[in-house]
């Protein structure tokens, strides 16, 4: 192949080989960072800290594995909002769910159990 | 979905300046079609599997109203008739309704309307066909061999329990849903990345703004019912405690998970209808659309209310803070759907009004999505749904917007787009009539339902108190009016494809969008050189040309409109 | 007046233009776009399951604790990083095609199937383990050990099965949580074995030189996907293994 000395492309941004490495190192730290705190009882901070660390991976992933980062803005939207409605989603249910629990029959003798 | 960019389709068609070859005779013979990868054959091909799915769906429905002839049966047994209405529900939805305008007329007129060559992948527009067909097989085959009782929304726990076919459907419906994913998926990118450089956002025909709003929705919406069916698959062959009661699992979640799909869904059906609404109403009354950005931009807010206002078909099981949240913003919807309904009134006003069968449609269309729209702020009302809930109320309000606008309007396009299809004329009699039968044949079939439903008459029940009876009756009688008038359409359209006259004008009704500005029918790449330029819903210069009986391009300034 | 055809004649072969599209730039972002209309969907077809997981974790917060003792936090913080290094080579494999480099490319990618391959081995494992136990949700669900591997019943001395006093005993709804287990990291799965599917017929097609600077969209595509597979499995790690 022909005029690729710059490392550039005319279609598409070129991620550098130390970004690459630099992204993977950092996920791989995370990673040992997440299952680290795993192992000490943070109480209610637990879920928070563990979504945290993964949010942040998530992002390293999309920015610079993705390309969102040099990416079409718009693509970054289309993507941000597909999360937002995910989230949307879990939160009106979980908030229903949740205030009809005290309203349920557990293991009442009148449940038909059929297995 | 990769790999969009191979070299066109093999077929020959480079020479399509020649007199007379269009997208239907460029090439011949069924490989030719089934392996098209030509959105207006793809188009064509929707079209007559819809066909198939609507005399299906439309059958089920005659043998229900059939057996509530009498308030304790006519035909059926018990099991039958839930049988019956499950699959008129299935069929009707997920068959024909979902798919309904995009997959046909948006398949068609998309690209043209855009004056683009073709959809962005039309390797995945075929895929999107096939997996239709596997998904009707998966029903049809559920049919045969033992059919299913559930309704169309598989509600758990019954549908964990009960021995029917289960699977089967929601496979098939799993299916479709990646059908109209990737219809959605291509309309999206479509709009977005091959608009040519003189067509902009606002100068995108209403269609369009309708059929992305859908899309968007198809997107966002449709891999939600995905899930919710391969739970439910799940739950049922393994028993995996997510939503049976009996294995720990929570009912009510499946109620979450299916009407965050199939709220949006209702948009999936009627923002399309919309559109081709905001079309036929601007063209045949001669005069620009009212209020046109008003008009985009609620389509696409209604795309985005959609998805808050799910929780309003579960107010008799959800909590107090749920009903009261979702009973709220259930209203904002009605703000975006008034506001196409005056500007749509509003365009009508002092227009030249043409009442030809396409305008029939248009105008039953308000008509009917205004009582259907109405009706659902009843539903919407916490206190008055939960007397209404699940009552023929129910049944007639939905019909009032699936059936008498999405169907309406799916007819309207029919008509409309017809010539430019097929290069045929139909009787416009004989439309006229089958126009004015349907509407009131749907009038009869669901009025009558609205009184059922206050009076308390509940809705999948196939015995009644004789008291009832009058109204039911009423009801049956209505539907067979429709059925007739669907019938007769069927007739003279096919009458017109075997030996209707020959249409060889490019404008036969005056429209000002692209597709009317190219040939009959259409080129393969769909236009002859460049895709000309034009202002939608500008007719100043577009005018009648008594001598070959249409509309055509005038480049004189001077002349009037019309 | 140029046809669609004659249009495209001008254009270098190398850049395999389909005929509907005007330019490889429009070819690309269309595709590109169309891929990140297509994560959407995926994320979406996703959140219906991470809805089922918040609803019964904020409901039933001691089954989840008790029940994530039955994963094996190391074999999943291995396919962790297997996946994460996977995503590398995929991301890497981009880079190759955009500059031509056919021989990294060929290596990229095959690295990146002996991962994904390598996560399906470890979870296979797993998932042996959890069926051995009798925690598949199916109709011979029941554990037969708790989470620290001590018999939940035990025979005495007359013969009859009782519950062993020494063992934790197992939830109520033990079995919520494995289905919502099997389903998320089944599914999970599933995408991982496409994924592989579409790498394999890449790497054909990598044989065959068909990638270059001037057409690398499926490449680029397929990497996007790979990233959304790795990002779903990087939230699902913490939420099913990591928990108290």
């Amino acid at each position: 192949m022909t005029d690729n000395h710059d490392h550039h492309n005319e279609l598409a941004h070129v991620m550098p080989v130390k970004v690459l490495l630099g992204v993977f190192g950092a996920l791989l730290v995370l990673t040992g960072a997440t299952v680290w705190v795993a192992t000490h009882d943070l109480g209610r901070f637990d879920l928070s800290l563990a979504l945290i660390i993964a949010t942040v991976k998530a992002v390293l992933v999309a920015l610079y594995f993705m390309h969102l980062r040099y990416d079409k803005v718009f693509n970054a939207i289309v993507f941000v909002v597909g999360i937002l409605f995910v989230i949307l989603f879990i939160s009106l249910a979980v908030m229903d769910t949740g205030n009809y629990q005290s309203q349920l029959l557990r293991n009442a003798d009148h449940v038909i159990r059929y297995r | 979905m990769s790999s969009e960019a191979h070299v066109a389709d093999g077929s020959a068609v480079h020479a399509e300046h020649e007199t007379g070859e269009n997208y239907l005779n460029c090439s011949h013979g069924l490989r030719s079609w089934l392996l098209t990868l030509d959105h207006k054959r793809i188009a064509v091909m929707y079209l007559a599997g819809l066909a198939g799915a609507l005399f299906l769906g439309g059958i089920m429905a005659l043998v229900v109203r059939l057996e509530l002839w009498t308030g304790d049966g006519l035909v059926l047994s018990d099991d039958l008739y839930n049988h019956a209405f499950t699959l008129h529900g299935a069929i009707m939805t997920f068959l024909f309704i979902i798919p309904g305008i995009p997959a046909v007329f948006g398949n068609f007129a998309l690209p043209l309307m855009l004056g683009a060559k073709d959809v962005a992948f039309p390797r995945l527009n075929l895929l999107s066909w096939y997996l239709w067909i596997t998904g009707a097989v998966f029903a049809i085959v559920s049919m045969v061999v033992g059919a299913v009782d559930t309704g169309w929304t598989f509600y758990t726990p019954y549908s964990t329990q009960t021995s029917t076919q289960v699977i089967n459907m929601t496979m098939g419906v799993f299916i479709l849903g990646f059908s109209s994913i990737f219809t959605g998926l291509n309309f999206v990118v479509t709009i977005h990345k091959l608009r040519p450089a003189g067509m902009t956002w606002w100068r995108m025909p209403l269609m369009l703004w309708g059929l992305y709003a859908t899309a968007i929705i198809q997107v966002l919406a449709t891999p939600v019912l995905g899930i919710t069916l391969l739970l439910l698959v799940a739950e049922r062959a393994l028993g995996v405690g997510i939503f049976d009661p009996s294995l720990g699992g929570d009912p009510l979640l499946y109620q979450h998970f299916f009407w965050f799909y199939s709220h949006p869904a209702v948009y999936i059906m009627i923002l399309p209808a919309m559109g081709v609404i905001s079309e036929l109403i601007s063209v045949h009354s001669r005069k620009t659309i009212f209020g046109y950005h008003a008009i985009a931009l609620s389509s696409v807010a209604i795309a985005a209310f959609s998805f808050i206002v799910w929780g309003h078909h579960m107010f008799t099981a959800m909590s107090p803070m749920g009903n009261m949240i979702f009973s709220a913003l259930t209203f904002s919807v009605s703000i975006p759907s008034a506001v196409k309904t005056f500007n749509w009134l509003a365009t009508l006003y002092r227009g030249h009004i043409r009442l030809n069968a396409p305008m029939l449609y248009a105008l039953a269309f308000i008509f009917l999505f205004g009582i259907g729209g109405l009706t659902g702020l009843f539903l919407g009302a916490l206190a008055t749904d939960i007397h209404l809930h699940d009552t023929y109320f129910v049944v007639a309000h939905f019909h009032f917007v699936m059936v008498g606008s999405t169907l309406i309007a799916f007819l309207g396009a029919l008509h409309y787009w017809w010539p430019k299809m097929f290069g045929k004329a139909y009787d416009e009699t004989l439309a006229k009539i089958a126009c004015i039968l349907v509407f009131i044949g749907f009038n009869v079939t669901f009025l009558p339902q609205f009184v059922l439903g206050t009076r308390g008459m509940p809705r999948r029940y196939h015995n009644f108190l004789p008291e009832f009876q009058g109204l039911h009756q009423a009801s049956t009688v209505g539907a067979f009016i429709l059925a007739i008038g669907l019938f007769l359409i069927l007739v003279y359209l096919w009458k017109s494809l075997v030996s209707g006259k020959k249409v060889t004008v490019d404008n036969p009704w005056g429209g000002s969008s692209l597709e009317w500005l190219t040939t009959t029918p259409p080129p393969h790449y769909n236009f002859v050189g460049e895709p000309p330029e034009h202002d939608v819903y500008d007719y100043h210069d577009i005018r009648y040309d008594a001598a070959i009986d249409g509309y055509v391009l005038s480049k004189n300034e001077g002349d009037a409109a019309r | 007046m140029s046809s669609a055809a004659d249009h495209h004649a001008e254009v270098d072969p190398a850049y395999r233009l389909a005929h509907h599209f005007e330019s490889p730039e429009q070819q690309f972002e269309t595709g590109k776009f169309g891929m990140w209309a297509f994560l959407v969907t995926e994320i979406l077809f996703f959140s219906g399951l991470f809805t089922a997981y918040s609803v019964y974790r904020s409901n039933e917060a001691d089954l989840f604790s008790y029940a994530s003792g039955y994963l094996d936090t190391t074999l999943g913080c291995i396919n962790t990083a297997v996946l994460i290094l996977s995503s590398l080579t995929m991301a890497w494999a981009v880079r190759c095609a955009q500059l031509g480099q056919q021989r990294g490319l060929k290596f990229c990618l095959i690295v990146t199937l002996l991962c994904a391959g390598g996560f399906m081995g470890i979870k296979s494992v797993e998932y042996h383990h959890k069926i051995h136990n009798g925690l598949f949700p199916n109709a011979h669900f029941g554990a037969h050990e708790d989470p620290d591997g001590v018999p939940l019943h035990i025979t005495d001395e007359s013969g009859a099965t009782v519950a062993n006093p020494a063992a934790r005993p197992a939830p109520e709804n033990l079995r919520s949580f494995f289905g919502i287990y099997f389903c998320m990291t089944g599914l999970h799965g599933l995408h991982v074995l496409i994924g592989m599917g579409v790498i394999f017929w890449l790497y054909l097609r990598a044989r065959r030189g068909e990638f270059g600077p001037k057409y690398f969209g499926p490449i680029d595509f397929t990497a996007l996907y790979w990233h959304v597979v790795d990002l779903i499995w990087i939230f699902l790690f913490p939420l099913l293994y990591l928990i108290h």
